[in-house]
């Protein structure tokens, strides 16, 4: 067995857009050639601001989705090719938590059939009996106790925390290889978070699983991940061990970023680098470094022309390290 | 002191009963300070807020206490002079309001209209002068006064609801949840904006937020709220620095701090009490890893550690961590 379980290379999404009535149709380009690879049993944490492609990748390798491009190679087949009986398999491999756990449970359905829902589509249980067993095992092993009774519930019964251990249940019930978290537990309290992100790491070891962990919130991927990826307008700005990316940051974009994490201490901050505006559409993107107009070390450095005239392609840059800058390095 | 708040209650009316949202409050705040009002969500932050400028939803009654603005008691004013205050000494950034503008007027002359709408001798060549003016003190170009909303980015339009706010010239501003559901960068940016304001306009704020980093970095004291009730308050360096109530101590656990050793955060286990029958004695006494009989008995105490420093909680004595 291989140890990457994904191979993500030069992957394209699109989105057409038509802004205005009169404008010509334009593409989003939401995810603009990525490549990376996917370690079995490592978190890799997706992180970036809002608009840089983090859901659209999750749900390009979900297959939610159409690719334009690319190819995304799991066990050596491309999952991207894939179709029909073979892609309603392996989309049981595959599984996502999302973000808001008030919306993604239909309020109609009890907790049992919305764990049961993903048994049934794939006719995984042989037995009503067997179909029980599981769903209530689900549920135990997400916390949710006693299963026999929380099973009888309905979503709006419960609170933020114990939704989200719905999510969670249905999601592993299916045992599958890979589970992409799309912001799990932005909408949780603080309080609860720790809980939510504490079972989902103990359901990787006893299930050995792969976690594609997208959010905005460094601080939290730092905590949890193996390794984080940076992405900037759907293009990796940079890729490394989660310590390493937090505290040695390469990448302008990556050092600003890092240098407004909050954190629970009352002291004024310094050394803060606030990028002015915001992410810039991925409908019109500048050619050469995407970054460039926001970039402080570019203006630092004049403007060098190289930044106008050629993406920077991410380079190796030590240890299990991509970063893409022509002018990586640390700190100021 | 600007503003005096003491042993305020507030109650909503709710079909399963009383929802007691606010339970005997007592916070101060002095002229030119920045306060920081923290806890979870349902803690009561808001609720405790909008009593300030009597913004309060239908169902609500204010069923105790005072709150003294300049000293005087602004629950014991008729409407119209509270009217008089609102917008002119007191003004709200409400939470999400940045998506709640008007979307085919222009956002220039949405605020130019509730500066004419508060102050009726003005005129509209001034409103238009003063919203330039305010948009410049915001980091928003003046020309971009004639822009809709949707033109607007979501900083921007957090930036135009600040100068909404002080279009007036306020001395408190009471800025509820005004980063939530921002980009980081965006954070700061508004953070940085918000103690920038406070400073150069000698303004006093008081900054809501779930969110114990954000208060941390950008207040000068800070409030900390649970189940209705104020928990510990005190100068942000001491209490963020040597919390004294479990529920400070835990919920400052709870938040990954990347100064420090990459450690698994603690979370607080279980849920905040029901407040329609809320708890006789400590609110927090079903989640506290250092309950000891008899704190669910009693309201505890509030133990003074001095400098403004308060606690409700015995171990707060004996300097708890
Ligand atoms: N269904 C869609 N149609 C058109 N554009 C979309 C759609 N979904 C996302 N986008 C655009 O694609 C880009 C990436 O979005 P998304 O993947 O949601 O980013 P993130 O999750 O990092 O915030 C954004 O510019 C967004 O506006
Ligand atoms: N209009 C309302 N009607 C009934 N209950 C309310 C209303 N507004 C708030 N509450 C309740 O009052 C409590 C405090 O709410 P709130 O002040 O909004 O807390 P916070 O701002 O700290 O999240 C919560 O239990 C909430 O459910
Ligand atoms: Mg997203
Ligand atoms: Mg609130």
């Amino acid at each position: 067995m291989s140890d990457k379980l994904l191979e993500v290379r030069d992957l394209l999404v699109r989105y057409e857009s038509r802004r205005g009535p009169f404008r010509k149709p334009s593409a989003v380009r939401a995810v603009d050639g990525l490549s990376f690879d996917l370690r079995r049993g490592e978190v890799l944490a997706v992180v970036g601001e809002s608009g840089c492609g983090k859901t659209t990748l999750g749900k390009a390798i979900t297959r939610l989705v159409g690719a334009s491009g690319g190819s995304i190679l799991f066990d050596g087949r491309d999952l991207l090719k894939v179709e029909g009986s073979e892609l309603r398999r392996m989309c049981g491999c595959f599984q996502t938590i999302f973000q808001d756990p008030y919306e993604s449970l239909d309020p109609r359905q009890s907790i049992f059939d919305i764990v049961a829902e993903p048994l049934l589509i794939h006719r995984e249980a042989s037995s009503e009996a067997e179909l029980r067993a599981r769903v209530h095992a689900a549920l135990e092993a997400a916390g949710l106790h006693p299963a026999e009774e929380m099973a009888r519930r309905y979503p709006h019964m419960l609170s933020g925390g114990q939704r989200q251990r719905v999510s969670i249940a249905a999601a592993m019930i299916l045992e599958p290889e890979l589970i992409v978290a799309d912001e799990p537990v932005s909408m949780l309290d603080v309080s609860i978070r720790a809980e939510i992100i504490r079972l989902m790491l103990e359901l990787r070891e006893r299930n050995r699983l792969t976690y594609l962990f997208i959010t905005h919130d460094l601080s939290l991927a730092w905590m949890i991940a193996d390794r984080i990826m940076v992405l900037y307008l759907g293009k990796l700005v940079e890729i490394g061990g989660a310590d390493e990316v937090i505290h040695g940051a390469l990448h302008p974009y990556t050092q600003a970023l890092v240098s407004v994490i909050p954190v629970p201490e009352a002291r004024s901050r310094s050394g803060q680098i606030l990028l002015k505006g915001e992410t810039p559409s991925p409908i019109d993107v500048p050619p050469g470094c995407r970054f460039r107009a926001r970039c402080w070390k570019c203006a630092e450095l004049g403007g060098p022309a190289i930044c106008a005239e050629r993406e920077p392609e991410p380079l190796p840059a030590g240890e299990g390290r991509l970063v893409a800058c022509h002018f990586a390095g640390t700190h100021l | 002191m600007l503003l005096e708040m003491q042993d305020l209650c507030v109650r909503f009316a709710s079909r399963a009963g009383d929802v007691q949202a606010v339970r005997g409050l007592s916070l101060s705040m002095a002229e030119g300070e920045l306060l920081g009002l923290a806890g979870e969500s349902g803690s009561g932050k808001t609720t405790a807020a909008m009593a300030i400028p009597r913004l309060l939803p239908r169902n609500a009654t204010v069923a105790g206490g005072r709150i003294l603005f300049d000293g005087e008691d602004l629950l014991a004013k008729g409407e119209p002079e509270m009217e008089a205050l609102r917008w002119k000494a007191i003004s709200v950034v409400f939470q999400g309001a940045m998506n709640a503008l008007n979307p085919v007027q222009r956002v220039g002359s949405q605020i130019a209209e509730a500066i004419l709408h508060h102050e009726a001798a003005t005129g509209r060549d001034e409103a238009r002068r003063r919203v330039e003016e305010l948009f410049e003190l915001v980091g928003i170009p003046a020309a971009r006064s004639a822009s809709y909303p949707h033109e607007f980015s979501g900083g921007m339009r957090q930036r135009a609801m600040i100068a909404m706010a002080l279009a007036c010239k306020p001395r408190l501003v009471i800025a509820d949840e005004p980063i939530t559901a921002l980009d980081v960068m965006i954070q700061a940016q508004i953070l940085n904006l918000i103690k920038r304001l406070c400073s150069e306009l000698g303004l006093s704020m008081i900054l809501i937020s779930h969110d114990l980093s954000v208060i941390a970095e950008t207040c000068d004291r800070v409030a900390i709220m649970y189940a209705g009730r104020l928990v510990e308050t005190g100068g942000a360096r001491e209490v963020f620095e040597s919390p004294a109530h479990p529920y400070t101590a835990a919920l400052l656990g709870a938040f990954p701090n990347v100064n420090k050793e990459r450690v698994f955060v603690a979370g607080i286990p279980g849920n905040p009490p029901s407040l329609i029958e809320p708890p006789r004695g400590c609110g927090f006494y079903e989640r506290c890893a250092r309950r000891s009989p008899g704190c669910d008995e009693a309201e505890p105490a509030s133990v003074d550690l001095g400098g403004g420093h308060v606690a409700a909680c015995p171990l707060a004595r004996g300097g708890s961590r």
